[in-house]
């Protein structure tokens, strides 16, 4: 990592999530303390009920830490309200979820257009991004299709069109890969890693070894704490080595 | 409220297009009946004041006994006939200065007339005195009126309706197919001398459905020469000394009859009949809205009950929409919008729907009178209908956590 003059993208302070009280608290995060900078490519890897889906809510801010501070692009984020977790969601995240989550019935032009439709951009802008950013993921020509008439590897290049149109801060992928085809995943893959390229911060949160193989870094969550974090970008290009061979 | 939030309520809408036509249908529903019963509330409140104005202006109608509405009715506690020196004492100045005119009449029952082979039973056969056709408003539009020398002659000779032409002659008979041809009427000849202008239904009773001779040939050939009277119309000198003429013939039938009571008499006043009959009607008019209201709130309940099954459908719709940024407003006013467009479309087709009844329904001669300001109640109220029930719903919708709702299968 080259830009630590730069003030990360995420800093995390010490966070824990508790559910419940008494008898049924269950502890999902236990204190874990990151730091993300621009242009970063990390994994969050983890067995089921080691805290990552919780993670991911808190750094997506759809939901907030029980204690520690969570500093987004420099914002304090952590004791906001609804609203204000709103629009920082609308401005600061670019979502992809392992279930595409498009709106249904609603063309795929439509759905890149919506994160802009709440944040009031005029719809000269909109539609000029929204189209720019369906060329991107190469489904250009596909703007009226309908998500049920696309294929899963392209209904989840409409969701990542949809992160990429609000020029987020950062890109925040949950299992983006989890109901693809090897073929799909790969394409998948190297737009996260196009994104990168240009400098985009992705996060990606899978299970899978090969998946998290390609970031350039991997965090390993146990328990609710980090176990593990490597940078490890050699494996990155043994990795871009078999992805030319595939391809 | 935007565009786009009016565009995405729309696409929810159409997306389950038989629920929501089902939902609009029971809106619809609602509205139309509030404009069809409204309509039919003051078509037979135009059907009533319409029938009294019938009877002519200024008028006072004394009958024996109480009154019902529209006919006959009550009870009496002694039996006082009205006769003739009641009619004198009536038309006598000192008395009674407010009345104008005296109308006697006694009624002849079912009986019928025959012509040429052909029978008619008119509703009203009556025998009454000249002024009858003035004050009473009925002109003769073929031949002529009955003199005062054919009622002092006891001629007789008689003025019929033109439905009753009709009933005789031919439902094509022009009104002067009968002047001056004999007809009989319970066995005695009559000479037929005039028919009345046509005065049409007075929405309870055909008005040109009548057989009027002189009171005094009534007498001779039907009811006999006992003196006494059915009815007596009196006509005040104007419509402001109705009121006054109404006491004056109160107090002089009680003073020509010993021991009577005014309770005995009725005279019915038409300025306060009319005053009754509408308000009658308005109470009338305000009990079908009510009934019609109800059937707009029950498709409220509809409205309400499907925008709930819309947002569980939609959970995981909502959780997307929150986790791209949208916020509790933007979701609130979708479901909003999307319920009150629900309500407002089946409103507007309720409301057509409504009118055109109107201009088809046609119940017992009460023609519906479409009131707009029960058109825009009952839109107003559909919209209004639309926001009250769609706000619980959205409001559900709008206070989803994106997490649960994206969780949501």
């Amino acid at each position: 990592m080259t830009m630590a003059t730069d003030h990360p993208v995420i800093a995390v302070r010490d966070i824990t999530k508790v559910y419940g009280e008494g008898d049924t608290e269950v502890r999902a995060l236990r204190g874990i303390s990151l730091d993300i900078f621009p242009g970063g490519y990390v994994a969050i890897m983890g067995a089921s009920g080691s805290g990552k889906s919780t993670l991911m809510h808190i750094l997506g801010c759809l939901d907030v830490p029980s204690s520690g501070r969570y500093l987004l692009d420099g914002m304090d984020v952590s004791r906001l309200d609804d609203f204000a977790l709103s629009v920082v969601r609308n401005r600061k995240i670019g979502f992809v979820f392992q279930s595409f989550n498009l709106i249904p019935r609603t063309s795929a032009f439509a759905n890149v257009e919506l994160p802009m439709v709440y944040a009031n951009v005029s719809k000269e802008e909109r539609q000029e991004r929204a189209l720019a950013a369906l060329v991107k993921v190469g489904l250009g020509h596909r703007g009226d299709a309908l998500p049920n008439q696309l294929s899963g590897g392209q209904q989840q290049r409409v969701a990542i069109a949809r992160a990429i149109a609000t020029n987020p801060a950062m890109i925040l992928a949950d299992e983006p890969t989890g109901a693809l085809d090897s073929v799909s995943t790969g394409e998948v893959l190297e737009l996260f890693e196009g994104l990168n390229e240009e400098g985009r911060t992705v996060i990606m949160i899978t299970h899978e070894p090969d998946v998290a193989a390609r970031a350039r870094r991997l965090i390993r969550l146990r328990d609710g704490l980090v176990v593990e974090d490597t940078t490890h970008r050699a494996v990155v290009a043994g990795f871009g080595a078999e992805r030319s061979a595939v391809r | 409220m935007n565009l786009s939030s009016v565009r995405i309520a729309l696409r929810g809408i159409v997306a389950n297009k038989l629920r929501s036509f089902l939902t609009t249908l029971g809106i619809g529903i609602g509205v139309g009946s509030v404009i069809v019963l409204v309509a039919v509330g003051s078509g037979s409140a135009v059907a009533s004041r319409k029938s009294l104005e019938a009877l002519g202006s200024n008028l006072l109608t004394v009958r024996t006994g109480g009154f019902g509405f529209g006919a006959r009715g009550g009870t009496q506690s002694a039996t006082y006939s009205i006769t003739d020196s009641d009619v004198t004492a009536l038309e006598n100045k000192q008395n009674a200065p407010d009345v104008a005119e005296v109308v006697p009449a006694v009624n002849v029952s079912s009986e019928s007339i025959v012509y040429n082979g052909a029978t008619d039973t008119p509703s009203t056969i009556s025998g009454t005195t000249t002024n009858f056709s003035s004050v009473r408003n009925y002109p003769v539009q073929w031949g002529s009126w009955f003199t005062q020398q054919q009622y002092d002659t006891h001629a007789n000779v008689v003025v019929l309706g033109l439905t009753d032409v009709k009933d005789l002659v031919g439902q094509n008979a022009v009104g002067s197919a009968l002047v001056g041809q004999q007809v009989l009427i319970g066995g005695s000849s009559f000479d037929v001398i005039g028919v009345f202008k046509s005065k049409g239904t007075n929405g309870f009773q055909d008005q040109d459905s009548i057989a009027i001779m002189p009171l005094t040939t009534a007498r001779d050939t039907f009811v006999g020469n006992n003196g006494t009277i059915s009815g007596v119309t009196v006509q005040a000198k104007s419509a402001g000394r109705a009121t006054a003429a109404q006491t004056e013939v109160t107090d002089v039938l009680v003073a020509q009859h010993p021991g009577s009571s005014s309770t005995d008499f009725s005279v019915l006043n038409q300025a306060s009949a009319l005053q009754a009959v509408s308000t009658n009607n308005r109470t009338f008019t305000v009990l079908l809205a009510a009934v019609a209201g109800i059937s707009l709130l029950v498709g409220g309940i509809g409205v309400m009950n499907i925008m709930l099954v819309t947002v569980t459908e939609r959970t995981r719709e909502i959780g997307i929409r929150k986790a791209v940024g949208a916020r509790h407003g933007h979701i609130l006013t979708q479901f909003l919008v999307e319920a009150t467009l629900l309500a407002g479309i089946g409103g507007v087709l309720g409301a057509v729907g409504g009118i055109a009844l109107s201009a088809f329904v046609k119940i017992d001669n009460v023609v519906p009178v479409v009131e707009p300001y029960s058109v825009v109640l009952a839109l107003a109220f559909a919209i209004g209908v639309g926001l009250f029930f769609g706000s619980y719903p959205a409001n559900r919708a709008a206070k989803l956590r994106p997490i649960d709702a994206l969780r949501y299968e």
